[in-house]
Order: C-alpha cells, then structure tokens, then sequence
C-alpha cells in the first residue's frame, strides 16, 4: 500500500527546474531511500512534501489525501513529520522545550483556557510533560531535558531533533541525511534506530543519504534522483550495479569504486 | 618591547581621558555638581569624573598582557594619569582660549569645578594627582581578592546610591517618626554627612562581608528545610513584598506615589511589549499606537466634553481594552510575512499614523485635535474616587497584578512555546504544527490589550489626553527599559521601568541628558550584562554560555525537578 505518491511533481525556481517530473511511490513501512549527487533535487523534493514549496505541476498524495496547496501546520496534522540536512532545533529553547513544540499539533489548550487555568489546560500539560520525557528517554535524551539545544553535542542534537519529529506522532517521517558528520559507529547506532522507529512504532521513513553504507543498509527501496529527474529505481543492489547511478556519482569508467561500498 | 604593555594603558587612558573631557563640555560635570554626595566633601559632578578615571584604571588592569601586579599597577596608574591629564589639558586649553563659542558650557565655574578652586597651576598637579591615584587605586582593586571587591563595591556604591537618592530618602524618612532621626544624621540639605557617610560604609561593608562569609551556609541551610519549610518561606517572602507594595504610597508620600504611578503605567506597557518583542520575538516599535487607542476610547466614551457617550471608568475600560485588540489584529494582519527590519519599520509607521490621526483636524470633532479631550471622569469604586495619586497607584498596581499573572501563565503554555518557536525559527515552527497567522495576530492583539489597558488608566489619571503626548518616544521608551532589564522577564520589565523612568524622575539633574544617559546605558548594557540587570533564565544561559550545563550531567536531572 503507498502511503506517499508523487505525480509528475515539477518544481521550477525560475529557469532551474530543481525537481523534474517525477513519479514516486512510498510504500506503508517501509524504508525508502533518494540519493543522488548534491543539487539532485532531493532536499527540494521535502519541502514540496511539507509544504515548504509549492510543486508547479504535478501531484503529491499522501494516504489520498492531497498535500498540494496545503500549509506546513495543515500538513503535519495528517501525519509527516521531517528533520532537517542542517540540524534547525529552537537553539535558545531547552531540550524538553524543543520536544514540546513538537507536541504542539496535538495539545489544544487556547488562549483563554490558560489564561484562567482550566483543569482540562493543567492536565493537558502535565500529560504533554510526561510524553516528552518518554520521548526523550526514547531518543536517549534522558536528563539532558534542561539543557539549551544549542549546547548539546551533535550527536544528541540529531537525536533531539528526530525526537521533536516523533513528537509529532508521524506516520511518515522524513529524514533528511541523519548520520551527516557521524562516525561509523555512531553511524551504525543510528542505523539501528531507524529500523528500530519502522519495526516498533510503525513509522514509514523516507531518508535522503549520502552514506553508501546506511542506504544499502536498512532500505527497502532506493530512488536515485540526478538533476531533478529520477534516474533508476530498485533494490539497493540494482541500484549498485547501475551503470547510469554510477556515472552520476562518479563520472564515467569508476565502475570499480561502487563495489567496495 | 616594553611598550608594547603600557600600549593598553594608554590607549584606555585617552578614551577615558576624552570621555571625561566631552562630558565637562557638555556642561554635565557642572550641572551634576549642583547636588553633592558627601556634603562640602565631594560632590556628583566630582564623583562621576572620578569614576571615569578608576572605570578606566579598573579596564586597563583588566587588559595588562602580563600577570605580575607590578605591571598592572603601573598600567592602571598610567591610564588614570592620562584622564587627568586631558582633563587637565582642558584646563589649560580654556584657560588660553576662550572656548565658550563652540562649547557653550566651558564656563568659568567649570575650569573652578575642575581645579578644586585652586587656580589653573595647583588645578593642573591636582588633577594629574588624582587621576595617577584613582588609577592605582582601580588597579589595587582589581588585585584584591573577590570579597574584598564586593566589600568595597557594595559599601562605597551605597555612599553614591544614597547621595544620588538622597531626594527619595529624605522624605520618606522624614514621614516616619523613628525614622527622621536617620535624617538629621545621615544628611544634611546637600548630601550626606561624613559621619552619616563613614557609617554607611562600615554597615554596609558588615553585612555584605558576613553575607558573603555566612551567605553560603544559610542558602544551603534554606535549601535543606523540608517542602512544607521552603513553601512556608515562599508564602512568608511573597506576603511580605505584597506588603510592601501595599503600603508604598504610604512610605512614600505625594510626589514619589506621583513618581510610582508614571513607573507603574510603563510597567504595564512593558509587560505587554514583553510578549510581542520578548516572547514571539515580533519588533514593535509603534507600541504607543494602542497606548493611544486606549486613552482616546476612555476619553470619547467617559468626558462629557465630547458628549457623545457618559459612561463611567469601568464601563469604558472594557471597550478600551477591546478596541486595543482589534488594532493589534489590524496591525497585524498587513504585517504577517514581514521579519526583521521590515516590521520594525512597518510598526514604527503604523505608531505615527495613529498619532497624526488623533491631531487631525479631520478628527477633531471625534478626536478633539490639537486641543485634546479633557474632562475625563476618575474612577469611582463605590463611594471611593481614585483622584489622588495614591488611588490610582493602586488602580495600576491591580492592572500590574493582573497582566503579570496573564503573562506568566502565558509563557509556560503551549501559547508561550509556540511564541518562542516563532521567535527561533518560524518555518520550523509552521511545520511541526504552529499557526503562523493565529499565533502572530494573538502576540499582537494580547500586547495591545495590556497597552491599552495602560493608556485609559493614564487618560483618567491626567483627566485630559493630548496627541503630543502619543509620540515616538514612548515606544523607544519601552522597548529600552525592555532591553535594560531583561528581554522576555517579568521581574526585568520591573527593574527596567524603575531604573530607565523611575529615576530620571527623580534625579533632575539627569532631565537634560536624558537620552545620552539613556543611550550610554544601553550601550554599557549590551557590553556588561546583554541579558538585562534581572534576565529571564533561558537569556542568562543564553547569553553567557552555559558550559557547566554541557559538561554535568549528573546535576541536571535534578535541576529539571527544580524549574518551575
């Protein structure tokens, strides 16, 4: 079952055209991976999803729903959450703040309810408190609620923002490379914990990657974008013997190279 | 190479020498020597070159590239040398040259002031002197260990606290019986005695030494008191404050309830730009625009001048306050996608439209014009008026009350969060689920609420409202004492309102250099404490680098059980 479909989804800035014409289908569980050379088109391909962009032709579908022409606070109510290629948390904000934004789509205290401090608000909050430090336990946070996100160390920033993703309750999570500036055993750690995310809590995972080792790794399904156009699509070990992702990569007659990844 | 060292020295002596120099030009020295701090001993004037010269001698200790006290000693003397040294190069400059035509204040009372009345000669060693020894002095000061630095800072800054304050002090002493003995005592009609000064000093010089020396154990031993021990003390201290706040106008009499009522109104607009500018981070710098709206409506409604409407205060309150909201949802709504600058602009034009509306002669039939409305109505409670400056003081400090509860059940809910999150970062915050539209238009119309709010008390207050009262002035006001103590804190827009409204009110002196004070303090601010004299917690980390929360893991999880 595709819980993501793109059609024909066209983003033009101008005369570049960032995200040309392309057909994708994100099944439910999933783990799908887009790589493709710096400027492919990827990053672009997010934000037509959360509704950063706006695609000038074509169409994205997300359980039916169209998500075209809708707001990034109407879309993440029906269930996608992202995180971000260059980390983008509240920096001034703690950790157990940052989280409870997270939590933002799904409390409903307004206004007048906090101002006269109705019970309903109370409870909300304490429950939205305890959802947080769950979360944060989650993504291996625990204590560290108090601490301004920009002094967190890397790692757990990454890690703080998929937790301020996962707040969201997503369906669809969209990871926008993750292990970018991670060692390898780091990198392994989370590796562990996307699958972790697809296995226990059902989550779909889109993933842009530029580590070879993570996208042969834990995906199911590999779209490799050059320019804005999809140019293959399969298994990560079609991908790999794909002359064309090959030559995108690496130009012409490094055929040698993708065998060691 | 030696140079090398002294080039600090030198180079913070010129500027602070220059400082000095600019400040006897422009005729401050003079006017703050109108007023002395120890009586016949030394004056304002006196005391504030003074602290431009061991400032400087404090920096340049600060700055000596080498560590032995030898050197930093000779550096902060050097630097204090060369203040007096341009001071006294003024002396003799003015003495040769008439330079009352370019600087109006290069009087002959000021070379007098300058020289201790000793004629230009002995003026010019004297001056050196007391710079070389103000310098040293700053330097030794530097060297002293920090409880002897906070000994001297408290005790000595006291002597000037009350000097400067010696306005406010005087008459309240004088009002309560026991009390007025203190008066005789500690001053005379300009200025402390020297007694009264010396005693100050050895008071002062006690408590904060035991403080610091016992500080440390009572703070643990209040930490160590069970819950029911730390509320009961929280209970005691809030009722306390509640207490005094009460009581105020009391102790102060007429002139400072007067002084309270002005602070009291900025407070209220403070806390109200707190939100827009503090919480969702949205540059306003037309706030006075809804102060306005808010005296016009209680004006037009309640003063049978206009005639068109007679209802009493508190029947226009409410409307007051709701036409303040609907102008910050009309303000807002144009302003939506703009950030930054822009909106600052923006703002800036929507505050001088309102101003040059209600002058319009075009309104002048609604809006009364040049002339104003006059004749406002005060408020009646029962049989009581709040006329006096006492009873309306107590009208604000129940709108204060109020606005800081709205306030801080604001900034730790969900609204609040959301507000920060726009501030940090507003396309994140749109995609995890933030109403841009929604969550501006409340930041705007809730800061506008609570300045309307402020600007119907002012108008019952002053019965009559003016346009030429509705200026620029009073946003930049705010958004200063905002700035000054602490963006985005309660207790800060507090301490920010008392010391950038309260006490040019009460120090006359400062009337005419208003806006360089105003100016030097907020630069002094951005370089000292850029959070504010009280921050808000997050600003304080923020701004000087938590590096302990990084490294401690251990000490946070309690620290999270601890915020509140």
């Amino acid at each position: 079952m595709a819980i993501l479909t793109a059609d024909k989804t066209t983003k033009r800035f101008g005369g570049l055209v960032a995200v040309d014409d392309l057909d994708l289908e994100i099944q439910e569980n999933s783990i799908h991976s887009v790589i493709g050379p710096n400027g492919a088109g990827k990053t672009t391909f997010f934000n037509c999803v959360t509704g950063f962009y706006r695609p000038e032709v074509g169409e994205i579908r997300f359980n039916s729903h169209s998500l075209v022409g809708l707001l990034p606070d109407q879309i993440v109510r029906l269930g996608i959450a992202r995180t971000y290629q260059n980390i983008r948390l509240f920096p001034n904000l703690t950790a157990m703040e940052n989280i409870l934004v997270g939590l933002h789509s799904h409390l409903k205290s307004g206004f007048f309810g906090i101002v006269l401090e109705l019970p309903a608000t109370r409870n909300e909050e304490k429950m939205a408190t305890e959802e947080a430090r769950r979360l944060l336990r989650f993504v291996n946070l625990a204590g560290k609620g108090d601490f301004l996100a920009k002094n967190l160390p890397y790692g757990d920033q990454r890690r703080l923002e998929i937790g301020r993703a996962l707040a969201a309750r997503p369906k669809l999570l969209l990871l926008d490379e993750p292990t970018a500036g991670m060692n390898p055993r780091e990198t392994q750690e989370m590796m562990d914990f996307i699958q972790h995310l697809r296995d226990e809590l059902s989550i779909t995972i889109l993933l842009i990657e530029h580590q070879m080792r993570v996208v042969m790794g834990i995906s199911e399904t590999v779209t490799v974008l050059d320019y804005g156009k999809k140019i293959a699509e399969g298994t990560p070990v079609e991908i790999q013997k794909n002359p064309k992702v090959i030559e995108a990569y690496l130009g012409r007659g490094s055929a040698a190279e993708m065998h060691r990844a | 190479m030696n140079k090398s060292i002294w080039q600090n020295g030198i180079k913070i002596g010129l500027i602070g020498g220059v400082s000095a120099v600019l400040l006897a030009l422009i005729g401050m020295v003079e006017a703050f020597s109108q007023r002395d701090i120890i009586s016949n001993v030394i004056s304002m004037g006196h005391t504030l070159l003074l602290l431009v010269a061991v400032f400087m001698g404090y920096l340049a200790a600060k700055r000596t590239t080498r560590t032995e006290p030898l050197w930093i000693l000779v550096n902060s003397l050097i630097s204090g040398l060369i203040v007096g040294g341009l001071v006294a190069l003024l002396v003799i400059v003015g003495s040769l040259i008439n330079l009352r035509k370019v600087f109006i204040y290069a009087m002959p009372i000021l070379y007098e002031l300058l020289t201790f009345k000793q004629g230009t000669q002995i003026g010019i060693f004297l001056l050196l002197g007391a710079g070389a020894l103000s310098g040293t002095l700053a330097g030794l000061f530097f060297l002293s260990p920090q409880i002897i630095r906070r000994v001297l800072i408290a005790s000595l800054g006291s002597i000037v606290v009350a000097g400067v304050l010696q306005d406010l002090l005087r008459p309240t002493f004088s009002r309560w019986g026991p009390l007025a003995i203190i008066n005789e005592w500690l001053f005379t009609s300009n200025g402390l005695t020297v007694y009264g000064a010396i005693a100050l000093f050895i008071l002062i010089a006690a408590i904060i030494y035991f403080w610091a020396r016992k500080g440390g154990a009572v703070r643990t031993g209040l930490h160590r008191l069970p819950p029911a021990g730390q509320r009961a003390l929280k209970v005691t201290s809030l009722l306390l404050l509640f207490f005094i706040l009460f009581a105020l106008p009391q102790i102060l009499g007429l002139f400072l309830s007067e002084v309270l009522t002005i602070v009291g109104l900025y407070v209220l607009l403070g806390l109200g730009l707190n939100i827009v500018v503090g919480y969702a981070g949205l540059l306003d710098l037309g706030y006075v625009a809804f102060f306005a709206i808010g005296a016009y409506t209680m004006a037009v409604l309640t003063s049978p001048e206009l005639g068109f409407f007679s209802l009493s205060f508190w029947g226009a309150l409410p409307v007051a306050i709701f036409m303040g909201v609907i102008s910050g949802v009309i303000l807002g709504v144009p302003v939506l996608k703009m950030r930054g600058d822009y909106l600052a602009i923006a703002t800036l034009g929507f505050g001088e439209i309102i101003r040059i509306l209600v002058l319009s002669d075009f309104l002048r039939p609604w809006l009364g014009g040049a002339q104003g409305i006059g004749k406002i109505p005060k408020a009646h409670i029962g049989g009581i008026e709040f006329g006096t400056p006492q009873s309306i003081y107590y009208l604000i400090l129940a709108g204060c009350f109020l606005v800081a509860f709205i306030s801080v059940r604001l900034r730790d809910s969900r609204l609040g969060r959301a507000w920060m999150a726009v501030r940090e970062d507003e396309d994140v915050a749109q995609a995890l689920g933030v109403n841009l539209v929604a969550t501006k238009l409340l930041a705007f119309a809730t800061g506008a609420a609570f300045s309307a709010l402020s600007g119907a008390i002012f108008a019952s207050k002053l019965s009559s409202v003016y346009p030429h009262s509705f200026n620029v002035m009073i946003s930049i006001n705010v958004i200063c004492l905002i700035i000054v103590g602490g963006m985005g804190s309660i207790p800060g827009v507090i301490v920010g309102s008392i010391a950038l409204v309260g006490l040019p009110e009460l120090l006359r002196e400062f009337a005419e250099y208003r806006l360089l004070v105003y100016g030097a303090a907020l630069v002094a601010m951005m370089l000292l404490k850029p959070e504010g004299l009280w921050p808000s917690e997050i600003r304080r980390r923020e701004l000087h680098g938590e590096v302990s929360a990084g490294s401690e893991p251990e000490s946070s999880a309690s620290n999270e059980s601890s915020r509140s």
